[in-house]
């Protein structure tokens, strides 16, 4: 399971624990997630998030 | 053809061209910045030691590759010295840049802390990646800071310099931290948890005098009777609106450059966004409002005429010690009612009505966010 970071907040967005309280089920990979999606923490969209290097 | 002209190339100008460009791959994009045109997140200069960023680090995308990506122009370190607004021209320098259409996103300057002494001119403020590289800079090799304001960002440059390996000591004129947009419950539960991470906090002064102190060292003196000694003062009193250009052309300003839901300035073809602007009476100089600012705008640029709708916006403090989230109401009738809970505190905002008009949450309680949103009344 991947994570996604917010470049502009640092947000992370986990796979594995999606954000439920924002109507995401745990699990839901990236490319699920709708692509009006916008950060809850602020608001800028899918394109500004970048895929966590482990 | 149309000129569409941006002046600034922080969050609100680039978010701006952005999101035109998603809409209109042709019309001639032009921004001007007075700086080097990197597109870079402010937010993390506040968490850059949690992040693990270096200010080199922290540049998205340098000005040429924002121009590639936008098909557009950046001109940088280009100073706009005033706005022809009859002849819709702007003089900068050696030369003039046309405009059909004028986007004024000027962002804010930090308020200066008035302070005397032989070292007044020493002390630092952040508001850009320049400045805070020359921050980063001046505390490379030494050992202590001295934080002016407890307000968002000092508190949250608080928790990010202890957490860089700092002595951090943070003075804050308020008798609690963030008391300019949370209850004292908050606050106090914020303090208590950056002592706890290792900043000393002193509340209810202000810096009055700093001296160099020899050795390269300074001395701060605050105005209950204390001394603070100190390697760097970084001061974060406050952020006021840039507006110069604007107030030169004649435009509308109050607190800020004044416009109406649709980002309208005063004067027709020329809107304003982001720090520097007043949207319908308010300035909110956060990304979320600023990105709902900047999506409208660019749909009214493009021909769609739109007006700014805000969702609820919570606005978050990254201090990891004890984050907080707070929905400011939009009413001052009503009552906050707190309360401490193990390892957090939970303030609510009811009117009148008993509706929920707001909330600030700290540590533990900052997980109820996004339940309580849903439950506001705007």
């Amino acid at each position: 399971m991947k994570k996604w970071q917010c470049i502009v907040c640092g947000l992370i967005y986990d796979e594995e624990l999606g954000l439920p309280e924002e109507g995401i089920a745990a699990g839901t990979p990236w490319s699920d997630v709708p692509d009006d999606w916008v950060c809850p923490d602020c608001g800028v969209g899918k394109e500004d998030f970048e895929l966590i290097e482990m | 053809m149309k000129k569409i002209t941006i002046v600034g190339t922080g969050l609100a100008g680039y978010t701006v061209a952005r999101e035109l460009r998603k809409l209109d791959t042709s019309t001639q994009l032009t921004l001007v910045t007075a700086d080097d045109g990197a597109f870079y997140s402010k937010p993390m200069l506040s968490n850059a030691f949690a992040q693990g960023k270096t200010p080199q680090s922290l540049i998205n995308f340098h000005a040429n590759q924002m121009a590639n990506q936008l098909n557009a122009t950046v001109l940088t370190n280009t100073v706009v010295a005033e706005i022809d607004s009859d002849r819709r021209n702007l003089r900068c320098d050696d030369k003039r840049i046309e405009y059909d259409q004028l986007v004024l996103a000027l962002g804010a300057r930090p308020v200066r802390l008035p302070v005397k002494g032989s070292a007044a001119d020493a002390v630092l403020s952040v508001n850009s990646l320049l400045d805070y590289g020359q921050f980063r800079a001046s505390i490379a090799s030494v050992k202590r800071v001295l934080l002016v304001g407890g307000g968002l960002i000092g508190c949250e440059f608080a928790n990010d310099l202890v957490r860089g390996g700092y002595a951090v000591t943070l003075v804050h004129l308020g008798q609690t931290l963030l008391d300019g947009l949370v209850p004292a419950a908050i606050g106090r539960g914020l303090q208590a948890h950056l002592v706890a991470a290792g900043v000393e906090i002193i509340t209810g002064t202000t810096v009055t005098t700093i001296n160099r102190s020899g050795s390269g060292a300074f001395a701060a003196s605050l105005a209950i009777g204390r001394e603070v000694e100190t390697d760097c003062t970084l001061s974060a009193i406050g952020l006021a609106p840039v507006t110069n250009l604007a107030t030169g052309a004649g435009l509308q300003v109050k607190r800020g450059v004044v416009t109406n839901n649709f980002l309208e300035t005063s004067h027709p073809g020329i809107y304003a966004v982001g720090d520097c602007a007043e949207v319908d009476g308010t300035w909110q100089p956060y990304v979320m409002p600023i990105m709902n600012q900047a999506r409208a705008l660019a749909k009214t640029l493009h021909g769609e005429k739109t007006s700014v709708i805000y969702p609820i916006m919570p606005v978050v403090v990254k201090t990891p010690a004890y984050p907080v989230v707070v929905v400011v109401p939009s009413t001052t009738h009503g009552t906050w009612q707190s309360e401490d809970q193990a390892d957090g505190a939970k303030a609510l905002f009811w009117d009148a009505k008993n509706q929920l008009r707001g909330f600030a949450l700290g540590g533990r309680c900052a997980a109820e966010k996004a339940a309580l949103a849903k439950q506001i009344i705007v």
